[in-house]
This record gives structure tokens, sequence and C-alpha cells, in this order.
């Protein structure tokens, strides 16, 4: 694909490593103008180093999506240096695993506000400038445990399940006025997060996958350039599942 | 006054794709200008960025047409 963004500010979320990193280099890849956020400000600059290598123009910046305030003034910073964000990736998301008869409402509460409550948040703060425009899309990474469930990850399931729900009710309210909202629910990907899961259970997962491999990152990354590109115009209310087969809605 | 009945006017024919002359003080946006929910918030988001005032939520409910959008704009504007 050529620079089918030129000129537009994508924001990705949680863009320091992993799925998001590679989300971030793809848009920029495609024209993009590209902020992504991190935690910290080392996170931060280290996507802004990681950005500046790819000759992508754009920032890192720290941001905690939890932070109603933090993210109202971001928000409204980008839009009066770069202008109106037009591609919103919903991305940064945490996991606190426990069976649910152990599972601490602290733990429940953590998932559900940096993945649901922050998804819905941060979709609302740039609607304003997507509705001005007739142009936008906001692209919400999800997970095929919110389609699928999964042992002791009642909250990660639940708040996912809820990001494609929410979506879908944007989807709605949004489509007259050209803006799409999706969803890409990635399955069993070789990131951090899931470097954190113990070998058997690695192990008895990767015999589930129907391509016998786990996933890049840049292979969720690609999906959401076609979800934020012309080509995927006609598609919004989706969910799409990029999983290698692990399971088959 | 009549200036602020004028641009109130231009933001609604401009938002609702409707003809000027078919505004008048006392049509509805939505029975009569045939606005949605949907236009109706973005109406009020014309009219704040026209008139750089912000309009609260609970405000904005009530401001169902072209007379009440002139009189919130009149009663707020910083003189």
């Amino acid at each position: 694909m050529s620079q089918v963004l030129q000129g537009q500010v994508a924001l990705v979320t949680g863009a320091s490593r992993g799925i998001g990193r590679a989300i971030a280099l793809e848009l920029g890849r495609l024209g993009a103008t590209v902020v992504g956020t991190a935690t910290s400000e080392a996170g931060a600059a280290d996507i802004q180093a990681g950005l500046e290598a790819a000759g992508i123009p754009g920032r890192g910046l720290a941001l905690d999506v939890t932070d109603a305030a933090a993210c109202e003034a971001a928000i409204s910073e980008i839009e009066k240096s770069l202008g109106p964000v037009l591609v919103l990736v919903n991305n940064a998301g945490i996991t606190r695993d426990n069976l649910a008869m152990r599972m601490k409402d602290a733990e429940w509460d953590a998932v559900l506000d940096t993945n649901l409550k922050s998804v819905f948040r941060m979709s609302r703060l740039v609607m304003r400038g997507m509705m001005k425009a007739r142009n936008g899309r906001i692209i919400n990474i999800t997970s095929v445990v919110g389609s699928s469930g999964n042992p002791g990850q009642a909250n990660y399931a639940a708040a996912k399940a809820g990001v494609a729900g929410m979506g879908r009710a944007l989807a709605q309210e949004l489509g007259s006025r050209n803006i799409t909202v999706n969803c890409v629910a990635p399955g069993f990907i070789d990131t951090d997060m899931t470097k954190e899961l113990p070998d058997a259970q690695r192990e008895a997962l990767q015999g589930k996958i129907a391509l016998g491999r786990l996933g890049k990152p840049e292979e969720i990354a690609s999906v959401v350039g076609f979800l934020a590109s012309p080509a995927a115009s006609y598609v919004t209310g989706a969910t799409l599942h990029v999983n290698g087969g692990m399971y088959m809605a | 006054m009549e200036n602020i009945e004028a641009r109130v006017k231009k933001i609604v024919a401009e938002q609702l794709g409707v003809n000027e002359a078919e505004i008048k003080n006392e049509s509805s946006f939505v029975d009569d200008l045939g606005a949605d929910s949907l236009d109706t918030v973005e109406l009020v988001m014309a009219l704040e960025e026209e008139f750089e005032c912000e309009i609260p939520d609970e405000e904005a409910e009530k401001i169902t047409s072209v007379q009440q959008a002139i009189d919130y704009v009149s009663a707020h504007l910083k003189k």
C-alpha cells in the first residue's frame, strides 16, 4: 500500500512494546503522523526514537489512559499542534489474571478501567474532531479471549467483550458521519504479555492453533493498517479475528 | 440582536443542510427541520464555536428550536 494515510494524525495507545509498537510503525509506513503513548517517560522516548529511526513524523507521549484529565489535555494538545485525530487505535491494555474464586475487586477494577472505560473515554474525546472532518477510524484491539473465554481471565474477557459491544453501538451512532468503528481480536501473539505464561500453557495453546505457531505483532498491525485505510471504507461494527485459526467465529 | 438571529440561522442552515428561507424562529430542529439526535449535538458544537462559548450538556438539551438557540446565545454571549 502506498501512503494512503498521508496528512492524517493517528493516535496509538500503549505503543512502546509488542502489538502497539508494530501498529504505530505500520500506520507511519502508510503515511500517517503518529502519536504513540506509553505509561512512562522512558517508554515515550523509546517510541519517539522508533518513529524517528523509521522516518515517521510524530512523537511519543507519556500518558496514563485511566487519567481522564490527562487524556483530555493530551487530545486537546494534539489537536492544536498536529490537527484532529482521524485514526484512533485503542491498544493499551493490562492483565490481572486470577481464578474468579480468588480474584480481588481491585484486579477486576484495574482491568475494566484500563481495558474498557478508558477505551470509551478516548473514543469520546476524538469523536468531535472526526465528526467535523466527516472522517474517522476507531480501531479497538480486543482479544480472542473476549469471544472464547479463558480460565483465569474473567476480568480481561469481560473487558474485551465489552469493548466489542461498545464498538458496535458507536459504529451505529457515528456511521452517518463516515466514522467507522471496528475491533481487531488477536489470538496468541508473541509479545511480553504472552511471555509471562507458563511453558506448559504456551505449548497447550500452540497445539490449538491451526497454523501451528504464535502470531507476530506485525501480523496484527497489517490488519489494523487495512482497517485504517480507504480499502476498508465499508467495514464497520466488525471484529476481525486474527488468530491463526485458534478460534473460528 | 438581529445579528445573532442571522448568525444562528446561518449555522442551522449549514449544519442541517436546509435552505435559510425555510428556517423560522419557531422551527423545531427535529420536528420541522429534519434533524436527528446527532445533528442536534453537532449543531450545539457549531454554535459553541461560532459564539466562542461553552454550552453545558444540561443546557444544550433544552435547545430544541431556533428561537431557543437565539435566546440562549443572546443571554450568554460575552459582552
